[in-house]
């Protein structure tokens, strides 16, 4: 990929993300961070296609990887996670293929909107998926570290 | 006897007026439950149980009068400074730094806080959004400008058409229109190529990618209920953004 073609990348998913948060009521210390944890995202999940695989795998590791990124910063700043989260998420929802399946229900072509939206709905689950996975480790690691090295 | 169960009655307020703040605001099903639980055992109740679905929180004390209240939720929208202002009232809750009086009182103050930012701040990121997008969907920079427009312009008549008539669906569906009528005009009029794409990246701001997610992870983390009406407000919303755009396709 082309220096200039990422950077393109990265100021869009920066400015989406933490536009998305002003669109959600983020409180005004957090914008910046929201605007992080969607670039940082969005730049995994292109790496990932430029990659080949496929669409779903890279939306669960995107996802997973958005909310790591926004339980670090929960803690650091002690606000709700959902305010990183969302806002980090957004570049990775399958707006579009949801538009394409839509698009082509209206052009009477039902085979084709079948198999888009089923594709959308995979990739929301995806979401949804790498969303949880985090969570989960994050349980795991909270449970077991202070045990190994604080607990002493 | 009666001191205690007058304080259980306040306790109970300032729970359900946070809950019901956090709800509004489209905080997780999970927080909400939590956080009144949390609330109530702050200030001395413990053993309370609360149940919520997007229409409606039921919270339940049970000691020392078995006391449950009900109260209804009837619009949702995504406020995430309010959760976070809930959030720390709670926290100042659990170290003991507030009665239940200045409690309710600084939850009272949260409710009627005007939003975060002014109206036309949220318009100018709809647009910029829009055109953000299309440079992630890689777009050629001669399709931001129509972008830009017809995102700004449909986030606007969703705002305002929801101020006039109280129908999501109607205010979601003439922003679309809208969308998808500017999209075409500007395309014909020379300004943008890729039709396709101005018209996804325009109604980014408007896609309930949020609450999709929201309820995959709620119905994944065993919120049923909460999962399943979710999904429905999303599916409504979804089908009323493509209903919009899919009815200028054909007409225009």
């Amino acid at each position: 990929m082309e220096i200039h073609h990422a950077l393109q990348h990265v100021l869009a998913s920066f400015i989406a993300s933490a536009g998305f948060g002003i669109l959600f009521n983020a409180p005004r210390r957090a914008l910046l961070q929201c605007g992080a944890a969607g670039a940082a995202g969005w730049m995994l999940y292109i790496w990932l296609q430029e990659l080949e695989v496929l669409p779903v795998t890279a939306t669960v590791v995107a996802a997973f990887w958005v909310t790591i990124i926004s339980h670090y910063f929960a803690k650091v700043y002690r606000t709700p996670i959902i305010v990183f989260s969302v806002s980090g998420i957004i570049p990775l929802v399958p707006g579009g293929l949801a538009y394409d399946a839509l698009r082509h229900v209206a052009m009477n072509q039902y085979d084709q909107a079948v198999s888009l939206g089923a594709q959308a709905f995979m990739i929301s689950g995806a979401i949804g998926l790498g969303l949880v996975l985090a969570e989960v480790t994050n349980q795991l690691i909270r449970k077991w570290l202070p045990t190994r090295y604080l607990g002493r | 006897m009666e001191e205690l169960l007058r304080r259980e009655h306040e306790v109970m307020k300032v729970c359900l007026l946070a809950g019901k703040i956090m709800l509004e605001s489209g905080a997780e099903t999970y927080r909400v439950e939590d956080t009144m639980v949390r609330i109530a055992a702050a200030f001395g109740l413990d053993n309370s149980h609360s149940y919520m679905t997007p229409t409606g929180i039921i919270f339940s004390i049970e000691e020392p009068s078995h006391m449950t209240r009900l109260i209804r939720i009837a619009s949702r929208t995504t406020n995430l400074y309010r959760i976070d202002r809930v959030n720390s009232i709670s926290r100042s809750i659990h170290l003991g730094e507030l009665t239940v009086t200045e409690a309710f009182r600084a939850l009272q103050e949260t409710e009627r806080e005007k939003p975060n930012y002014p109206s036309w701040l949220m318009i100018l990121m709809a647009a910029v959004v829009s055109g953000c997008f299309l440079l992630m969907f890689n777009g050629t920079w001669e399709d931001v400008l129509p972008a830009v427009l017809a995102g700004g312009l449909g986030y606007i008549t969703a705002v305002s058409m929801e101020k006039v008539v109280p129908v999501r669906f109607f205010a979601e569906f003439s922003g679309a229109l809208i969308i998808g009528m500017t999209s075409v005009w500007l395309v014909r009029a020379g300004l943008g190529r890729h039709l396709d794409l101005i018209m996804i990246s325009s109604v980014m701001p408007l896609v309930p990618g949020l609450m999709i997610t929201n309820a995959i992870r709620d119905l994944m983390a065993g919120h049923l209920i909460s999962g399943l009406s979710k999904g429905a407000e999303a599916f409504i919303t979804s089908f009323a953004i493509g209903a919009g755009i899919a009815f200028m396709l054909t007409f225009l």
